[in-house]
């Protein structure tokens, strides 16, 4: 089984969002930036069908030079391969285009992304890039499991789950539950040795034209302080839920 | 030019966001019509109501179950015969699942998570929340076709007297449709989600143990809220982990949030910004939620939430 591993590149969640270019470009300045979260959670489970299936995984980004740590730290995780389509992401359509191409040329039989990026949360590429691959999709992803060419998903709904079979190529939008957060793995000494002599193949992008186009940015209006309430005086509570907030 | 609506049903029965997302299309349709797409309802009588000039009305045993891959097929199909522009569709987990696929097969621009009514209609831009609702996007959709995410909670509902004509609509569905198969749905009955609730009432680590969680679920009964909790919460396994709000767990966009002996971490915070009014209740004034909550109590849980369900009793029978 050849799976492809589709790695964001996001600032971490401790990051202060600040934007720059007349609020229309995010300020990377002083930003660590990590693996999407969402990821993580697909790749960690990617290495199991690899210890335990012997599939080969393959991790892709769509970005500048500037995502090659983030992509070192997923080989260094284990995946045997980075292929970086060398263009800056600049909407979902034209990110899940690229990824296309890559997942077409490759050939995978399954393919993980995250839910979500934690930055623009857009939630989109998953599923663009199953339509354009005219591949199934599963999104929302916690549990997967694989037998031959059949896949068996659970996937999240609001107010519980529902089982989910398919034939391979798969693409999942995964999230946490495809394994959890006690099993990701923390690079090794080993792994980041081996993960410097990996191949990490940077690949021209395809023309592709954007269907949406982020205007400019804007941080929400500061919040006011906290009204706290005296613990013996909690009709006050009630009070403002009712009347000011209109909350209840 | 129409505003075609997926109208969600559940049960036969529409829900809030389905009235939302009518009331927030008559908004951005002006005078044109609003076209809503309905999946074996048993009445769609309520359409009329939020807007909707025209009801497009499905009835078929094979879409019973929601399958995203046939269920954007059909909406394809009823953008296409009514020449709409501009599709709008919610922010739960069945909307976020179909709306990319329906993009690419409209080969329409889609903008997810909108908070508002559109910025401008020429060029089409949105609000979007964006840095787990740290930022907001203005973004402009260039295509000819958009497709709008509209966030739940996010534009209300708006009354709007009148009546839906009511067509029947059978789109022709393909074997690829259904290439992904519904097995089973495990979904908890007569119990709030805490995406679809008003008031999402949450417990943290300060609960000590999830023997101590029926002092939160009688408030959520009190309130008719949905229960939730921090993520230590969910991975000590005190309760499931489908209760997990935050990041890399269930977003809240509810009404009110009520948090309880949660410290406010900042994965925590940032799942749960989107709700409107937020509460703590804490033994530490130290605790960062107080910085990010409208409202707070400083002091213990086990004295104030009993007392507060006994006044939220006392309140709601007044004013029932």
């Amino acid at each position: 089984m050849k799976i492809l591993v589709c790695i964001s590149h996001v600032p971490d969640t401790t990051s202060k969002i600040n934007f720059t270019d007349g609020d229309s470009k995010f300020d990377t300045n002083g930003v660590n930036f990590v693996i999407n979260p969402n990821d993580e959670f697909g790749l960690t489970r990617a290495m199991w069908f690899k210890e335990k299936q012997g599939a080969s995984v393959d991790v892709v980004n769509v970005g500048s030079a500037q995502t090659e740590p983030t992509l070192r730290k997923a080989l260094a995780i284990g995946a045997d391969n980075a292929i970086r389509v060398d263009t800056p992401a600049t909407d979902g359509f034209q990110v899940a285009k690229q990824l296309a191409k890559v997942a077409k040329e490759g050939e995978y039989d399954l393919i993980i992304a995250g839910r979500e990026s934690i930055d623009y949360n857009g939630g989109m590429v998953p599923g663009m890039l199953a339509a354009i691959l005219d591949a199934n999709f599963v999104n929302n992803c916690i549990s997967l499991e694989i037998e031959g060419d059949k896949a068996t998903a659970i996937r999240e709904i609001d107010g519980g789950k529902e089982t989910l079979t398919a034939s391979l190529p798969l693409v999942i939008g995964g999230q946490k539950g495809l394994v959890e957060e006690s099993d990701l793995k923390i690079p090794n000494m080993r792994g980041i040795m081996q993960a410097r002599k990996k191949p990490l193949n940077v690949v021209a992008a395809e023309e592709v034209s954007t269907q949406t186009e982020a205007v400019k940015f804007e941080k929400p209006a500061p919040k006011g302080d906290v009204k706290l309430v005296d613990p013996e005086n909690l009709d006050e509570l009630i009070d403002l839920l009712h009347n000011e907030a209109k909350a209840i | 030019m129409s505003v075609l609506v997926y109208t969600e049903t559940e049960d036969g029965k529409f829900k809030k966001a389905a009235f939302e997302v009518a009331s927030y299309a008559k908004e951005v349709a002006g005078g044109d019509e609003v076209v809503a797409v309905s999946f074996n309802a048993a009445d769609t009588s309520e359409l009329g109501q939020y807007g909707v000039s025209k009801v497009l009305n499905i009835q078929n045993d094979k879409l019973s179950k929601f399958n995203a891959e046939a269920y954007a097929d059909a909406l394809k199909q009823a953008a296409e015969k009514e020449g709409s522009k501009i599709v709008v569709v919610s922010q739960s987990a069945n909307s976020k699942y179909l709306a990319p696929l329906l993009a690419v097969h409209l080969n329409a621009g889609y903008a997810s998570n909108v908070m508002a009514a559109p910025e401008s209609t020429d060029p089409f831009t949105v609000k979007r929340s964006a840095f787990t609702n740290k930022a907001f996007n203005f973004t402009k959709i260039t295509t000819d076709v958009k497709i709008v995410g509209l966030s739940q909670n996010a534009f209300g509902l708006r009354e709007n007297q009148g009546d839906a004509i009511v067509e029947d609509f059978s789109p022709e569905l393909k074997d690829g449709d259904f290439s992904v198969n519904v097995e089973s749905v495990d979904k908890a009955k007569d119990k709030v989600t805490i995406a679809d609730a008003e008031i999402v009432v949450s417990g943290g680590r300060g609960l000590k143990g999830p023997e101590n969680w029926g002092m939160i679920e009688e408030m959520a009964d009190i309130l008719g809220a949905a229960t939730a909790c921090s993520k230590p919460v969910s991975d000590m396994g005190w309760r499931p982990h489908s209760e997990h709000v935050g990041q890399t767990g269930k977003p809240v966009a509810s009404n009110l949030y009520i948090a309880v002996g949660i410290s406010g971490a900042i994965q925590h915070l940032a799942g749960i910004n989107a709700a409107k009014t937020k509460v703590v209740i804490n033994n530490d004034p130290e605790a960062p939620f107080f910085k990010a909550a409208d409202y707070g109590v400083v002091g213990d849980a086990f004295e104030i939430v009993p007392k507060l369900n006994e006044k939220l009793k006392e309140f709601k029978a007044k004013n029932a």
